[in-house]
């Protein structure tokens, strides 16, 4: 009889709400039942639902979400005890409806094929889902021109973010001539508010291991290095025990598959600095210096780490290969729009009502991920932007949710595809203060090698800052302006050349809400602190849990009487408010 | 026979013994910069400057080298820290839900601008760029443990369960 799997989400997200007391109460509770067996797996997507636990039939399943060690219990007993799902905690369901069976229904897996399925560090699960196969059928079967072909024909672009052709990059990389050939894998997720790479390392390791060797073959390289950040230990800690899997079974090292090519990898770790995420700097960093981008040409295909050939590619990317090689470059190919093919990855979060990790065909317009997919904006509040591509990327206002998203149509809003993080924004987010915030990031992270890029952000930032207080002038629009086209044009990196794009679409979108600031001297969505007063108004019932909650002293009133703000001491900070039972405390 | 200037101190001696097992496994190792500066901050909790010229003195490389990859990568530090760093996240979708109210209420708690250590060395206040847990926005991560959906009441709430632990112990 096969065995009823119990999956349990043990990524990084899940861990963080709760998953491991879940999974201890599940362990103590099936000890000794033959008829099913207890897994841990990555990330599903559905991260507004952890702790997850699915419960798979022989392909019958169910998902259910925000479990506590409580209802694990009743699962067991109810589910797995007398075959009868709990009605409530269901949220996805092949047998019958469910709240999220349409958000699912609507995603096409590819790049997260096997997150939240199989456990990433045990290899037989990822061999029984054709793990490996991509690999065999390349070495064994295929000559590298072929496999580059194939990749060539897909279609695939680099899914960091600026979208050149995977397929040329090996290209140019096989055609070099060199007595080592490095393969690297940016691994270096950056990008606040994306964690798609995360989430496929976590969940899928040996996806990129096999799409490394891939392209290791292809371009006839025999080292790989995977370059991860070290903010995320448990990416490194699955990186490593799959390696040494890999090695065992002889997917790396010497004469894989018996044939001559010989690869193996290692895993350098990141240590904080944003600016690695570009590709020279990344390669600087690797060889242990300050990660600060050099000019190009030449090209890391021609000289790369330590100055040989070098094919970077991100995890995304990598994570797409194997499937390719193993369905061929038209099954890819036949999702997508234009010159965008396949599909993407993004991570939806900000105020959203499901924040998680989807997976969509390119073209798919923004509405439809934001609010079919996404579920909207919570709270009844109404939508104001979109932020895709991360500190260089930009705001889309709601005119725009018509976009498809594919690398042209987004590049041509001013905005970037970039890494895919999609941070929604609503009526109470201040698109001035979301420039400034980007702003303080890219001047903060810049390496400082070109000035424009290092005095121009901190420029930038001084003018954003002076107009989020109420103290900027109508000339220091024109200014902004201005020194958004220098810092482009001075720049040797795509950190400096796309820095000013938060700023640039902000203006060009939202000039109102920078016109407000500067002319009026008001934030229209009442977020700029020194631009917004707190007051308490007839409503106040003197119950005194504001001034209790007040951490600066800035509340007076006697019991039972009206009570008044200070607002020379008040901080702004919206605890009277969170604090007040009647709604009595108004911000204008 | 005359004893090496270099090593007369005790602290001096001490240092040898820990650094040098390090200084030997990186020797002539390609790329070697970041990793044996990671571990020296494992062993020590931060890069002392006396170490830094030690291993640049036995490595027979320029202190600037060390100390320019030391200041470049954030994850490296010239302080000790305190017992829990609060790592503070400060990515988009936690600041879209109001993370920088969140900071500016720790700070206010811990009396301690960011980036400092409070005075009992309990805890280091630090903000970084993104944990990756954006459907939990805001987040902060204390020592090893992430903690979700933060408001300034809730932030504090927490540290004070940290600082009652070590109290009670």
């Amino acid at each position: 009889m096969q065995k009823t799997i119990v999956k349990v989400g043990m990524a990084s997200c899940g861990i963080a709400a709760g998953a491991r007391p879940v999974l201890e109460e599940l362990q103590t509770l099936l000890k000794g039942r033959e008829d099913v067996e207890l897994r841990e797996v990555g990330c599903i997507g559905l991260c507004f639902h952890e702790p997850l636990v699915e419960i798979d039939r022989q392909g019958k399943r169910v998902i259910y979400g925000e479990v506590t060690p409580e209802v694990a219990k009743q699962i067991v007993e109810e589910d797995l005890g007398k075959n009868a799902p709990l009605g409530k905690h269901i949220i996805f369901s092949t047998e019958g409806d469910a709240p999220e069976n349409a958000m699912l229904g609507k995603q096409v897996r590819v790049v997260l094929r096997n997150c939240g399925v199989i456990d990433p560090v045990k290899i037989d699960e990822y061999i029984e889902h054709d793990g490996y196969e991509g690999l065999k059928k390349a070495t064994t079967s295929m000559t590298r021109e072929e496999v580059i072909k194939t990749v060539l024909d897909s279609g695939l672009r680099g899914r960091g973010g600026a979208g050149f052709p995977t397929g040329l990059k090996w290209k140019f990389a096989a055609a070099s001539k060199g007595d080592h050939k490095y393969v690297v894998c940016n691994a270096d997720e950056g990008d606040p508010g994306a964690f798609m790479d995360r989430s496929v390392l976590e969940g899928d390791p040996h996806s990129i291991i096999e799409g490394m060797a891939i392209c290791g073959y292809a371009i006839g390289a025999d080292q790989g290095v995977i370059y991860c950040r070290a903010e995320y230990p448990l990416a490194i800690k699955h990186l490593n025990i799959a390696l040494d899997q890999a090695r065992e079974r002889g997917f790396l090292g010497k004469n894989i598959m018996g044939t001559d090519f010989s690869f193996d990898i290692y895993i350098k770790e990141g240590a904080g600095a944003f600016v690695c995420g570009e590709e020279t700097a990344l390669m600087a960093s690797i060889e242990g210096q300050r990660g600060m981008p050099r000019p190009r040409p030449p090209f890391p295909a021609n000289s790369g780490v330590f100055g040989k050939p070098t094919n970077i590619n991100n995890v995304e990317t990598l994570a797409n290969i194997a499937w390719i090689i193993n369905h061929g470059a038209e099954a890819f190919n036949k999702y997508g729009i234009g010159r965008s093919r396949g599909t993407k990855v993004f991570a939806l979060a900000g105020k959203i009502v499901k924040g998680g990790l989807v997976e969509v065909p390119m073209g798919m317009p923004l509405r439809e991920v934001i609010f079919d997919i996404g579920g909207g904006i919570p709270g009844g509040k109404a939508f104001k932007a979109v932020q895709m591509g991360g500190p260089s990327g930009g705001c889309l206002p709601e005119s725009l949710l018509d976009t498809p998203v594919d690398y042209e149509s987004i590049n041509a809003t001013g905005a970037i595809m970039g890494s895919g993080g999609m941070i929604v924004m609503d009526e109470t987010t201040c698109i001035v203060d979301v420039a400034k915030f980007f702003l303080n990031f890219t001047q903060n992270e810049s390496c400082g090698k070109c000035p424009f890029c290092r005095i121009g952000t901190k420029r930038m930032l001084e003018t954003l800052t002076r107009i989020t207080e109420g103290k900027g002038k109508d000339a220091d629009l024109d200014l902004l302006e201005e020194i958004c086209v220098q810092i482009k044009d001075g720049s040797l990196c795509g950190l400096g050349q796309t820095a000013p794009n938060p700023v640039q679409t902000t203006i060009k979108y939202f000039r109102h809400e920078y016109e407000a600031h500067i002319r009026e001297q008001k934030c229209p969505a009442k977020a700029c602190t020194t631009l917004i007063h707190y007051t308490i108004n007839e409503k106040c019932i003197g119950c005194t849990k504001c001034a209790k909650a007040c951490p600066v002293g800035a509340i007076s009133g006697e019991l039972k009487k009206a009570h008044v703000i200070n607002d020379d001491v008040c901080v702004r900070c919206g605890q009277c408010i969170a604090a007040c039972p009647v709604k009595a405390i108004s911000v204008e | 026979m005359t004893q090496c200037t270099c090593c007369a101190t005790a602290g001096q001696e001490e240092l040898a013994s820990r650094l040098m097992p390090m200084v030997e496994k990186y020797r002539g190792k390609k790329g070697a910069t970041i990793p044996l500066l990671a571990e020296i901050q494992k062993s020590f909790g931060y890069l002392p400057e006396d170490a830094l010229h030690f291993v640049a003195k036995a490595l027979d490389m320029p202190a600037a080298e060390l100390f320019g990859v030391a200041t470049f990568y954030s994850m490296f530090r010239l302080e000790p820290e305190g017992k829990y760093v609060i790592r503070l996240c400060r990515g988009t979708a936690c600041h879209v839900q109001g993370s920088a109210l969140v900071g500016a209420q720790i700070q206010r708690y811990l009396g301690i601008p960011e980036g400092k250590t409070t005075e009992d060395g309990m805890f280091t206040l630090q903000y970084v760029a993104c944990l990756g847990c954006c459907s939990l926005a805001p987040v902060m991560m204390v020592g090893d443990e992430v903690h979700g959906k933060l408001t300034p009441e809730s932030a504090v709430t927490i540290l004070e369960t940290y600082r009652k632990k070590e109290e009670g112990r």
